[in-house]
C-alpha cells in the first residue's frame, strides 16, 4: 500500500570532538508491498536507520519520504514492534491492542471487534484476558506484532522483533509472519542480525557497513512464495546466506589465530 | 573415591542461623517474629515489677495499659489520635499531590529535571527540626504551621522518589506512544503515570511512615493539642506511663497504616504477579 524513500540520509550522535557519524548518504527505496530487511554487524547503524524512519528520532541530513510526502516524526502510517515487546504490563492482552486502536481513533466497540479480530490471527484469542507477565516472550511478541498490524499502518518497522527468543520459537515466530504477511500484504522493513531469518522472510536484503554505516551491498531474494521451512535447505537459499553472510563478516574484526 | 565426609551440607539439617538463601517458612518466621516480642515483654515486665527499674522513670507494662485504658474510657486518646490524624492526613495529601505533579513532570522532560533535582537534593538534606522555629516565625503557631512541619519533612524525599519512579519507566513504553501518534500529555497521562505507579504507591508509603515523625515533632513545639502535645504535657508531670502507652500507639499506627498501604498494593496492582 506504500512506499518509503530513504535519500541521502546522514545521522550522527554528540557534538563537537564527541561527535560520531553513525550513518552516511542512506539511499534506499522500500517498493509498494515489499519486505525489505537490514542486516549488519553490530554497531552497523541498522536499528537506528529503522528509529529515524519510526519518527523517534531527528536526523541530520537527507529525507525520509512515505509515499512522496516527508515525515514529521512518529505517525500511525508506520507501526513499530520493538524488540523488548513493549506491552503495558497494566493492561490485559486485549487492552493493549485496543489502546492502539483507541490511540488511532477508533471508538470502544470497534477497538474490541479490531482487537479480537488481529488476536486471532495471531493465535491468541484463548489469552484475551491475561495480564502480559503471564505470557512467554513469543507470546508476547505475537500481541505486539497484532497490535502494530490492527490499526493498520502502511508500513511495518520491526526492529530485531525475535532477537530476544530461543531459537524454536523464533523458528514458530518466523513461519507465522511470513503467514501474516503473505495474507495481509504491507511495506515492511525489518532488521535482524540473523542472516538465514532475513533470507527466509524477505524480497530484499540490504547490508550495511559500519563505521559510518552506510549500505554496502543489496541482495534480491529470488525464492519463490508462499514459501514454507523446506525451502530452508534448498541451495538456493544456503548460497544466498552464504553469500550475505561474507558480505557481512568483511566488517567484523578477524579472530585472533590459534 | 569422594568421600561422604560431614562436612558436606545436608538438606533440612543445616542451621537456619549460618546459612545463605534457606527460605523460612511463613509459619517459622512468624514464631520467630511473636518470640521477640514477647522476650522483650517479659524483659521489660521483670525489670520493673522487681524493681530494677524505678517505677518512676519506666512504669511496667500493666500500668501502662492501665493508663491507656482510663484514656480511652475519658476520650483523651481517641480525641489526642483524631486530632493528629487529621494534621498527617492534610499534610500528607498536600504533599503526595504536589509530588507526584511535579515529580512526574521531572522525572519525565529533561529540562523539568534540571530545574528540580539539583534544588530539591539540597533542600532535602537540610534539617527539618531546624526549620520548626522559622515555621512559627512566619505563619505563626496555629494549624497551618503544624502541617507546613509535615509537608517540608515529606515532600522533598517525596519528590525526588517519585522522579525515580517516572524515569524507570521504559522508554520504549514512551516510544510506543509516540508511533501511536500521541501527544506528550496523553503519553504523561496513560503510559508514564500508571507506568509508574507502583513505585510512586512504594515511595508513598515509605514517606508515610517518615510523616508520623514529623507530626509528633510539630506536636511537641507550640502545640495545645494531638499526641505529641500530650507526650510533652506528660513530661511536665512525671506521667512516663503515658509517654511510654503514646509511643507504642504511635508505633501501632504506623505499623497499621503500612499494612493498609501494602493490602492496597498487593490489590491495586494484581497484574505484577507472575512477574
Amino acid at each position: 500500500m506504500a512506499e518509503l524513500t530513504i535519500a541521502g540520509v546522514d545521522k550522527s550522535y554528540g557534538h563537537g570532538e564527541q561527535r560520531k557519524q553513525v550513518l552516511e548518504q542512506i539511499d534506499l527505496t522500500l517498493g509498494d508491498n515489499e519486505f525489505v530487511s537490514l542486516v549488519g554487524a553490530s554497531g552497523c547503524g541498522k536499528s537506528t536507520l529503522l528509529t529515524l524512519v519510526a519518527g523517534l528520532q531527528t536526523f541530520d541530513g537527507g529525507d525520509i519520504l512515505v509515499d512522496g510526502k516527508p515525515i514529521d516524526g512518529p505517525g500511525l502510517d508506520r507501526g513499530v514492534v520493538f524488540q523488548s515487546y513493549t506491552l503495558l504490563p497494566w493492561k490485559s492482552v486485549r487492552a493493549n491492542v485496543e489502546f492502539a486502536l483507541l490511540a488511532a481513533g477508533n471508538d470502544s466497540a470497534s477497538a474490541r471487534r479490531i482487537a479480537d479480530e488481529h488476536l486471532a490471527l495471531v493465535g491468541l484469542s484463548q489469552v484475551a484476558n491475561a495480564w502480559p507477565n503471564q505470557l512467554s516472550g513469543g507470546m508476547k511478541q505475537r500481541v505486539a506484532i497484532a497490535r502494530a498490524l490492527s490499526y493498520k499502518p502502511r508500513i511495518l518497522l520491526m526492529d530485531e522483533p525475535f532477537g530476544a527468543l530461543d531459537a524454536m520459537t523464533r523458528h514458530q515466530m518466523q513461519l507465522l509472519l511470513t503467514r501474516v504477511w503473505e495474507s495481509h500484504r504491507l511495506t515492511v522493513l525489518f532488521v535482524t542480525h540473523d542472516v538465514e531469518e532475513a533470507v527466509y522472510l524477505s524480497d530484499r536484503i540490504v547490508a550495511l557497513g559500519a563505521n559510518p554505516g552506510h549500505v554496502k551491498a543489496i541482495f534480491d531474494v529470488d525464492l519463490p512464495r508462499p514459501r514454507d521451512e523446506t525451502i530452508m535447505e534448498s541451495a538456493a537459499f544456503t548460497a544466498l546466506k552464504r553469500h550475505v553472510l561474507d558480505t557481512i563478516r568483511e566488517d567484523m574484526p578477524a579472530l585472533p589465530a590459534f | 573415591m569422594p568421600q561422604s565426609s560431614t562436612s558436606s551440607p545436608r538438606r533440612g539439617t543445616s542451621s537456619p542461623w549460618f546459612s545463605l538463601q534457606q527460605p523460612l517458612s511463613r509459619r517459622r518466621f512468624w514464631g520467630v517474629a511473636i518470640a521477640v516480642f514477647a522476650a522483650l515483654l517479659v524483659l521489660w515486665w521483670v525489670a520493673t515489677a522487681c524493681g530494677l527499674v524505678p517505677k518512676i522513670f519506666m512504669p511496667t507494662p500493666l500500668a501502662v495499659i492501665e493508663r491507656l485504658a482510663a484514656m480511652v474510657a475519658n476520650g483523651t486518646l481517641l480525641s489526642d489520635i483524631g486530632v493528629s490524624l487529621l494534621r498527617i492526613a492534610l499534610a500528607f495529601l498536600a504533599s503526595t499531590m504536589m509530588a507526584v505533579a511535579i515529580g512526574v513532570l521531572a522525572g519525565t522532560y529533561g529540562i523539568w529535571r534540571a530545574v528540580i533535582e539539583p534544588l530539591v537534593d539540597f533542600v532535602r538534606y537540610m534539617p527539618v527540626v531546624a526549620f520548626v522555629p522559622l515555621t512559627i516565625l512566619w505563619v505563626g503557631t496555629d494549624e497551618f504551621q503544624k502541617l507546613l512541619v509535615i509537608w517540608i519533612g515529606t515532600f522533598f524525599q517525596q519528590v525526588l522518589m517519585i522522579m525515580d519512579a517516572a524515569r524507570r519507566v521504559p522508554q520504549d513504553y514512551i516510544g510506543l506512544g509516540r508511533t501511536l501518534g500521541m501527544s506528550n500529555l496523553a503519553i504523561v497521562r496513560r503510559i508514564v503515570l500508571p507506568g509508574a505507579l507502583p513505585d510512586i504507591w512504594d515511595a508513598t508509603r515509605i514517606c508515610l511512615g517518615w510523616a508520623w515523625t514529623w507530626l509528633v515533632l510539630a506536636e511537641l513545639v507550640a502545640a495545645n493539642s494531638g499526641m505529641g502535645y500530650r507526650i510533652v504535657v506528660s513530661q511536665r508531670y512525671f506521667q512516663t506511663d503515658t509517654i511510654i502507652g503514646y509511643i507504642l500507639v504511635l508505633g501501632l499506627l504506623g505499623l497499621l497504616t503500612d499494612q493498609i498501604m501494602r493490602l492496597v498494593e498487593r490489590r491495586l496492582f494484581r497484574y505484577r504477579q507472575g512477574a
